[in-house]
């Protein structure tokens, strides 16, 4: 069975596809009432983000669009601190999609949205003309704890820079999945909650966090540096990369320092708590490749040192990551 | 001798102002990426020669594979870089803006399977390159022919590096040595530089990719000046023979014929391009006589960055009026090119 024109019709089909698709795996006390609007008994500070989601294919090796579209805004309002309450989710479904690949993508961000510990109260759904194609944004709502302040702003010199893993791996997945290419590479897609929280119990006053998606660990870096008003320098040796991923962005002339990822994070701390920090982080799953990889220093700019001594720049990705020629 | 001899040589280097080429893109970028300039005295200058494959294509080149693309019946096939090099009416990823389909290459034989699933299209590829990708076309005519393709066609743009060295070192004379191409090598070997070396009476030194390879291979290029040698010398002997790829040369000299090709910024050279000949020719989708090149803007001067008379900051345009985001010339397009690294890494 695919998707028609009339299952956005608002009438039957709409009402079935409802039922049959969201009503079968997200189930809560919120969104059960099926009103017009979800009522949310909030107090306190709130975390608010929004994400849209449109990658292809919808099914990929390490996850789905299901599963990254609960996880990237999940990750969002983690990186602020926040402890993640609720989403909302808008799909927009092409005519020609199989019902069974949405059935798989909603299950897939219902388990997500529980292993997360958020609840899905609000969604929509409309039909569009096209060739199967299947889009998701995803709202999310966190609670900030009192006493936190995470802020890409907070950075100060002597603060170390601890990344979660490596790097590049959803974005090698997503391009060997394009472009036909077989090879072991997984996506690192997952929810960054346990890292968060290992950070929380270990009593780690996180100054700064990021996930490291669009753009690249260069990009982010940027930003963060901008935004705090510090310079940054990097250990080469010491930003971790999968070999796959390196032979394989060496074929295409890509640098995994731009390449996105959906299951990594940068932790910035105090020097004298980074150790801790990193042992706490690499007890979790999604952090046990943790390591710290530079300094917050003086200055305005992201530098690297290369093994042999050697001092570079390291800009903000321009354009997009485009396969080399030769 | 240990590289931190070479770096601590090289780094107090106090003689006379040395100027050296390296011919390739991947080299350009793996000096930045290496911070080798932080490393050695600022006497010895690093200029980006010719070595990128997209920055020397002409503009006719990009309007004739958007001519093919435009056509119902056709699909285009390019590798990434080739996508944002501006033609005389937009470039290939414009065309995409507009719905127009180009397909991404990874591997150019993926078109067999493609061209024969759908017989009523004519596939397209956008054929860029130097010796170390001209057998890989040819391999792929090959197939084709032996498969009984026919809805293929190859818009060819294809290089050798050894007339444009020549003719850098006949139209430039600041240069005193050449970090030879690492890639290319491998094909051609390393002996084709001895007649240049000997020719004009300079240092050839074929380099790999790590920043150790470069610096020691910098450091064998200033010793050679320092004692008036001009040597070729293989520094990247683990992937370069003297003689090359014997079967890669086979296969170029079975399929292409040399003709005159023009390289953007240097003008037409002499047999420096490779087309491809005799009952592989049916598959040529129209490469001979694609010189024409656009108007630059008096103030771009792209044609002095790939001779490396200038270095890409030294161009008014560098930065301002032309970024990898909205690139004038194709040095800024390409991940390869000087002025897109330079502007990376600035």
């Amino acid at each position: 069975m695919k998707i028609t024109m009339a299952h956005g019709s608002g009438g039957r089909s709409s009402h079935d596809l409802m039922a049959e698709v969201f009503g079968a795996n997200f189930s809560n006390d919120v969104l059960d009432k099926m009103e017009d609007a979800a009522v949310l008994d909030i107090n306190g500070k709130i975390a608010f983000s929004t994400d849209s989601f449109v990658v292809t294919p919808v099914i990929f090796k390490g996850g789905d669009i299901g599963k990254l579209c609960v996880c990237g805004t999940v990750n969002d309002l983690l990186m602020m601190g926040a402890v993640p309450k609720y989403l909302s989710c808008g799909f927009i479904l092409e005519e020609g999609l199989e019902i069974d690949t949405l059935k798989e993508v909603v299950a897939s961000m219902a388990r997500q949205a529980e292993e997360a510990g958020v609840k899905i109260v609000a969604g929509d759904t409309k039909v569009v003309g096209g060739n199967g194609g299947l889009m998701i944004n995803t709202t999310g709502i966190g609670m900030i704890p009192e006493g936190v302040d995470v802020s890409a702003a907070n950075m100060k010199p002597g603060d170390k820079v601890i990344v979660s893993g490596t790097l590049g791996d959803h974005h090698a997945t997503i391009l060997s999945a394009r472009m036909g290419i077989e090879n072991g590479i997984v996506s690192d897609c997952g929810c960054l909650k346990d890292i968060t929280e290992a950070l929380a119990e270990a009593g780690i006053e996180v100054h700064t966090m990021r996930d490291v998606t669009r753009g690249g660990m260069g990009t982010i870096l940027n930003e963060l540096a901008g935004k705090s008003g510090c310079g940054i320098v990097l250990e080469e040796s010491a930003i971790p990369v999968r070999p796959e991923v390196e032979g394989f962005c060496g074929i295409l002339g890509l640098d995994p320092l731009y390449m996105g990822n959906e299951g990594k994070m940068i932790a910035v701390v105090p020097g004298d708590q980074a150790e801790v920090a990193v042992e706490a982080m690499r007890n979790t799953e999604h952090g046990k490749d943790a390591v710290i990889i530079g300094e917050v220093t003086e200055g305005d700019a992201v530098h690297i040192r290369t093994p042999l001594g050697a001092t570079r720049v390291l800009d903000v990705l321009y354009g997009e990551g485009l396969p080399r020629i030769c | 001798m240990d590289i931190n001899d070479i770096i601590k040589y090289l780094s107090e280097y106090d003689g006379p102002e040395i100027k050296l080429m390296e011919v390739c893109g991947t080299h350009t970028q793996a000096i930045f990426k290496g911070g080798i300039r932080s490393l050695i005295s600022k006497k010895i200058k690093l200029i980006s020669g010719p070595g990128c494959p997209v920055c020397v294509t002409p503009t006719a080149f990009i309007d004739k594979c958007v001519e093919y693309a435009r056509k119902p019946d056709c699909r285009l096939l390019s590798f990434g870089d080739m996508l944002k090099v501006p033609g005389t009416n937009g470039s290939i990823s414009d065309l995409m803006g507009e719905g127009i389909k180009v397909d991404l290459m990874y591997s150019p034989f993926e078109v067999i399977e493609k061209a024969k699933a759908d017989p009523d299209t004519t596939f397209v590829i956008a054929a860029v390159g130097f010796e170390t990708t001209a057998p890989v076309y040819a391999l792929l005519v090959k197939k084709a022919l032996a498969e009984g393709v026919e809805n293929l066609r190859l818009v060819t743009a294809l290089k050798t590096v050894i007339p444009a060295l020549e003719w850098i070192c006949d139209n430039e004379d600041g240069i005193d040595g050449f970090i030879c191409p690492g890639h290319v090598s491998t094909i051609i070997g390393s002996t084709p530089y001895q007649k240049l070396a000997e020719k004009y009476g300079k240092p050839f030194v074929v380099a790999g990719f790590e920043p150790e390879h470069i610096l020691a291979v910098i450091y064998d290029i200033v010793r050679q000046l320092e004692t008036g040698a001009s040597n070729v010398d293989n520094l990247y002997k683990n992937a370069v023979k003297d003689e090359g790829n014997l079967k890669a040369q086979a296969v170029i000299e079975e399929c292409y014929k040399t003709g005159t090709a023009v390289w953007r910024g240097l003008g037409p050279i002499e047999n420096s391009g490779l087309y491809l000949k005799g009952e592989y020719e049916k598959y040529d989708g129209g490469s001979f006589g694609l010189d024409r090149d656009m108007e630059l803007p008096p103030s771009c001067r792209c044609g002095e960055v790939i001779v490396g008379r200038i270095d890409p900051g030294e161009c008014p345009m560098f930065g301002k009026g032309c970024t990898p985001m909205a690139p004038y010339g194709p040095c800024m397009v390409s991940a390869e090119g000087a002025c897109g690294i330079w502007f990376r890494n600035r």
